[in-house]
């Protein structure tokens, strides 16, 4: 057993790996308190869509024996991780929180998938989210809302509700999360949790269930920037099977973290600070703003001019882009299939009236129309010219600071049911959308909690491929304060 | 490319006469070509290509389009695409890119194609084309069809239609196709079969795809309307599917044509519609008309990153490139003289070809060599069952053989004899005429006089008749040396002493 | 973004989504609302801007001609939802 006064499942992945690697703890005993742990608290956050305790104990038990004869896989061997419930493991449901894939079981491992079980990662448990992707509050999920751990009756944030709320409620030690605009960030805000979008392409897609293509993003969630760092190591890297891929020159950010120095220059884009942002999370931004400069950092306000225009711009690629990406949603050759169609139309139409959600469905039918003959020039062509010029104000900013500071979400953590309106949670996305716009690495560090007790988060928004400083920058303020390393009272 | 013979040898300028039943209306023909290309794995993705295998063996998660799965291109796909481009002499694009065309089809795994919207890989360009001539061995008229553009796309699975379902295989799915347009520059379906000969020639020469249209490897439908002589504009046009051979093409076309002539002679109009030959029966029927109008958004697919195709990968590609079958046939009449029907056989089949060329370079006597190869190699090759490449019988040998034909060491008859162990056996002419004893004996003058001698003094009349003037009587007189010869003396050397005999009286 | 401008019917059609009276009401409304506010996209002057198709453009990323193992049947029509003779079922396809 550890010594530290912390519950095994709420160990950060740092001090269980030194845990396991000092012989003070098994993969065996830190699985069983995770199983245990999710076993105690599921019926009240149903975070969770399946898990196989049986694999995850046997991966377990693999580790520990791996361990015994000197052949320790790295930091990550032994280490319980969870997954959204969008990235492919093989022989194990794969549902998108749709009932469209309720019963499909992925014969084929993402490359995030099988690059964990090379560093020796536990895979436990895949994370109800909103349907497809789509949605910030992860009650889009066509099965179960997920509870925010730290108030139940209130959203965990989504699209990767389940995968923040999880990790938050200590259901693994990390876990994996796929971001389309803000899908990691902003859970990880309201959550309570460190969670970061790399820079597109830093992460295979290859095996993670498409939104929209030229956006999403496979990133991991962590109790601390040190967590993420080192799920980051694991995950990262060129794939062949993955077009989009990038081929970086490699990194060790598990060591940029600790090894960089102090950051000289933070930006805090005025567009990100104006009407509709909550008083209390603007005041813990503040504080963390206050952080920063007293580690001697110069913070400088910067503007990015075409901030009104990114949501827009964000809901025709992602919804044009979705609706072809679910057109292979038919079923036909896996999903689900209406009862005795009457003719080939007839099953198309009722299989995927019946399979998808209203938000997928209001979705697919924006981006068709976004498509649609004539109006090509000007939705879809437009929106990508204005990603570009999106892209040219971030590249603009860098040129005089290091990173950009703002607060994840502009508000913490709403009541199930209180954003009816599709316009108006889409605007939960306001300040995360852009740097999936420009393929930006992005990181949402808690920075502590409002007065009723809900989390929050600040962002850090980097230079492209800049994940190494984007995560010396958060560490040097997540090592004092380590505000992820709160427990709800679950 | 030269042109020029195939200019000189047309009657005028290369626009067609309407068809000369009714010269009211003239036919106008635009082809789509789909081929699918020789590759080994699927253009986006590497599990294997391939025609008959069991249902489904060849799939993976990007061919079924399983939650999760991205395409990524196979270039050797780009390079055939880029060599075909070449060949017809297409613009190839310095910078393409992949669209998606969204329909719902259950042999379209994904509900979208990947294909080229805007950007295709090769625009212009054309294909060279042949009439036939007004005899077997004399060359028909040359055309050059313009071709529209070139762009490359993934096949769809095949379905397999039952009572009341349909199953769907998708090893197909996947494959790497062509997709070649004319453009409606074609007045017949005579001219359409020449078309397809060439094209598939010139793709099977190219070693981009073996077309066999058996197998789907290539895959044509036509548009085809008339309009009045001399008018410019387009008709209403009908497009022809499912053409399943080059010959049905040609018959389908005229069919569609006849068709679309009677009704406009009774006063009636066309409607636009696709139409479904039958090649069995010579017959079409409708199979949808002027169905909805489609709404394919196509949009750039956002998994696939652009192609940029630059000098040193077109140079790369063109070094490969094969001369065109008519540039070839060209050559081998200006070069060596060669007769039209000879050429005609060689240039549409490579290897033969090739083999033909080699001889030639070690120093065959092109007429001759271009026989050998025509008959008997292509005889022995068509009952082996086997290709040029694999032939034992190598260029040199044969050259060799000519040789010793020339030279009078192996007779004609002989020299079949020894063609055939050559084949078989692979062994020089050399050894074989003299394992079978066939060499012709070095002249013995004074032993063929005497055959001659016995010859003439056996059959007198045959004798007096030549003497009084009849020149072919000499024939009767030589069958008797030749056979007393067993076939070792040549004709030439018993011709001339019969003659000698004859005269001396 | 007129509402009677949004063809429901025809957008629900190309997209075969079979929609209830319902959906088609509720969704004519909320879409009409979302282009509304999508279509200050017009305001942005993008003059001689390039298209972005991708924040991160790359170009010839392929993979070479070495085919590589796929599925086996059994795992490739293990979700099938109707399946006969190791195809895929679907009622019958009339071109
Ligand atoms: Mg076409
Ligand atoms: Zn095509």
């Amino acid at each position: 057993m550890t010594s530290s006064a912390t519950p095994l499942h709420y160990l950060p992945i740092t001090e269980a790996a030194a845990a396991l690697s000092a012989g003070r703890l098994t993969s065996a005993e830190l699985t069983e308190a995770v199983i245990a742990r999710a076993e105690a608290v599921e019926p009240r956050l149903r975070a969770l869509l399946s898990a196989d305790p049986a694999s995850a104990r046997a991966q377990a038990r693999a580790s520990d024996l791996r361990r015994a004869s000197g052949q320790s896989l790295g930091p990550l061997d032994g280490i319980p991780i969870g997954l959204k419930d969008v990235i492919a493991v093989q022989d194990q449901p794969l549902t998108a929180g749709s009932r469209m894939l309720a019963n499909f079981i992925s014969p084929y491992d993402a490359t995030v998938t099988r690059r964990l079980r090379a560093s020796g990662a536990v895979l436990y448990g895949r994370h109800n989210c909103d349907e497809f992707a789509m949605g910030s509050s992860t009650e889009n999920s066509a099965f179960h809302p997920t509870g925010n751990p730290w108030d139940l009756d209130r959203v965990p944030g989504g699209s990767s509700g389940g995968s923040a709320a999880a990790l938050a409620a200590g259901e693994a030690l990390a876990t994996l999360g796929s971001d389309t605009g803000g899908s990691i960030r902003q859970p990880a805000a309201l959550c309570g949790v460190v969670g970061l979008k790399p820079t597109y392409g830093t992460v295979s897609r290859y095996g993670l269930v498409a939104y929209a293509s030229s956006l999403d993003q496979i990133g991991p969630f962590g109790r601390t920037v040190a967590d993420v760092a080192l799920v980051l190591q694991a995950i990262a890297g060129h794939d062949e099977r993955d077009s989009t891929s990038l081929r970086a020159a490699p990194e060790d950010f598990g060591e940029a973290v600790t090894a960089s120095p102090v950051p000289r220059r933070l930006g805090l884009p005025r567009e990100y600070f104006g009407e509709g942002l909550d008083p209390e999370v603007a005041a813990a931004v503040e504080q963390a703003v206050a952080h920063y400069r007293g580690l001697g950092c110069e913070i400088r306000e910067v503007s990015l001019p075409h901030t009104p225009y990114c949501l827009d711009a964000y809901y025709v690629l992602a919804t044009a882009e979705a609706s072809s990406n679910l057109s292979r949603y038919d079923g036909v050759r896996y999903g689900h299939r209406c009862a005795a169609p009457r003719d080939l139309q007839d099953l198309y139409c009722r299989s995927r009236a019946e399979g998808f959600g209203a938000e997928v469905k209001r979705r697919i039918i924006l981006g068709t129309y976004v498509l649609s003959s004539g109006y090509y020039d000007a939705y879809y062509l437009r929106a990508q010219k204005v990603r570009t010029l999106v892209r040219r104000d971030f590249l603009r900013a860098f040129e005089e600071v290091d990173a950009l500071l703002t607060p994840t979400s502009p508000i913490p953590a709403f009541r199930r049911g209180e954003k009816a309106d599709p316009l108006a949670m889409y605007l939960c996305d306001i300040y995360t959308i852009g740097a999936n716009l420009a393929g930006l690495p992005a990181m949402s560090v808690p920075c502590g909690f409002t007065r009723a007790g809900l989390p929050v988060g600040f962002q850090l928004i980097g230079k492209p491929l800049g994940e190494s400083e984007l995560l010396a920058i958060g560490h040097a303020y997540d090592r004092v304060h380590q505000w992820g390393r709160r427990s709800p009272n679950l | 490319m030269g042109a020029s013979l195939a200019e000189s040898l047309s009657p005028g300028p290369a626009v067609s006469s309407p068809a000369p039943q009714s010269p009211a209306y003239e036919a106008v023909i635009g082809l789509e070509v789909h081929v699918q290309i020789r590759t080994r794995s699927k253009i986006f993705t590497r599990v294997a290509a391939g025609y008959g295998h069991e249902p489904n063996t060849l799939t993976d998660p990007v061919v079924l389009a399983l939650p999760g799965a991205l395409p990524v291109m196979n270039r050797a796909a780009l390079d055939a695409i880029i060599k075909a481009g070449l060949l017809l002499g297409c613009e190839i694009a310095p910078v393409c890119k992949w669209d998606r065309k969204n329909y719902f089809y259950p042999d379209s795994p994904k509900n979208y194609q990947i294909s080229q919207y805007d950007a295709p890989v090769c625009r212009g360009g054309a294909v060279e084309i042949e009439l036939p001539g007004p005899a077997r061995n004399v060359m028909g008229e040359h055309k050059r069809i313009p071709l529209t553009r070139i762009h490359l796309e993934e096949d769809v699975g095949k379905l397999n239609h039952g009572a009341a379902e349909s199953l769907v295989d998708y090893n197909r799915a996947g494959t790497p196709l062509m997709e070649i347009v004319s453009e409606p520059a074609l007045h017949s379906g005579e001219e359409a079969y020449a078309y397809l000969t060439s094209l598939r020639a010139t793709m099977i020469q190219g070693g981009i795809s073996d077309c066999d249209m058996e197998k789907g490897q290539l895959r044509c439908d036509a548009n085809i309307s008339l309009r009045p002589a001399g008018s410019t504009t387009l008709g209403t046009k009908v497009e022809l599917k499912n053409l399943n051979s080059i010959s049905f093409v040609r018959d389908g076309i005229e069919h569609e044509i006849r068709r679309q002539r009677g009704i406009l002679e009774r006063g009636g109009r066309i409607t636009q519609e696709t139409r479904d030959y039958d090649g069995m029966t010579g017959t079409s029927q409708s199979l949808r008309s002027k169905e909805e109008a489609h709404d394919y958004r196509y949009f750039p697919d956002p998994d696939l990153m652009p192609v940029v195709i630059d000098e040193a990968w077109r140079e790369r590609l063109r070094a490969d490139c094969p001369e065109l079958p008519f540039d070839r046939q060209r050559r081998f009449i200006a070069a060596y003289d060669l007769p039209y029907t000879q050429t005609s056989v060689l240039v549409w089949d490579r290897p033969l070809a090739d083999y033909f060329e080699a001889a030639v370079r070690l120093g065959a006597a092109p007429q001759a060599a271009g026989n050998w190869i025509i008959n008997d190699l292509q005889r022995e090759l068509a009952s082996a069952g086997s290709a040029p490449a694999e032939c034992r019988v190598s260029p040199s040998h044969l050259v060799a053989l000519l040789r010793l034909i020339e030279s009078g060491v192996l007779l004609n008859a002989a020299a079949k004899e020894v063609f055939i162990e050559m084949f078989a056996t692979g062994d020089s002419p050399e050894k074989i005429a003299d394992r079978r004893g066939l060499r012709a004996t070095p002249t013995d003058q004074g032993e063929l006089e005497g055959w001659c001698r016995e010859s003439i003094a056996g059959n007198p009349k045959a004798a007096a008749e030549f003497r009084s003037g009849k020149d072919g009587a000499i024939n009767a007189l030589k069958g008797p040396v030749m056979k007393a010869a067993k076939g070792k003396a040549s004709p030439k050397a018993v011709d001339e002493t019969l003659r000698r005999l004859l005269a001396g009286g | 973004m007129n509402q009677a401008d949004l063809d429901l019917d025809a957008l629900a059609r190309l997209a075969r989504l079979a929609l209830t009276p319902e959906e088609k009401a509720t969704f004519q409304r909320q879409i009409a609302d979302l282009l509304r506010h999508i279509e200050r996209l017009g305001e942005v002057d993008v003059t001689g801007v390039e298209p972005s198709a991708h924040a991160h453009p790359q170009h010839n990323v392929w993979q070479e001609d070495e085919p590589r193992p796929g599925l086996t049947p059994a795992e490739a029509l293990r979700n099938a939802p109707v399946q006969r003779d190791q195809m895929i079922a679907v009622p019958k396809v009339v071109e």
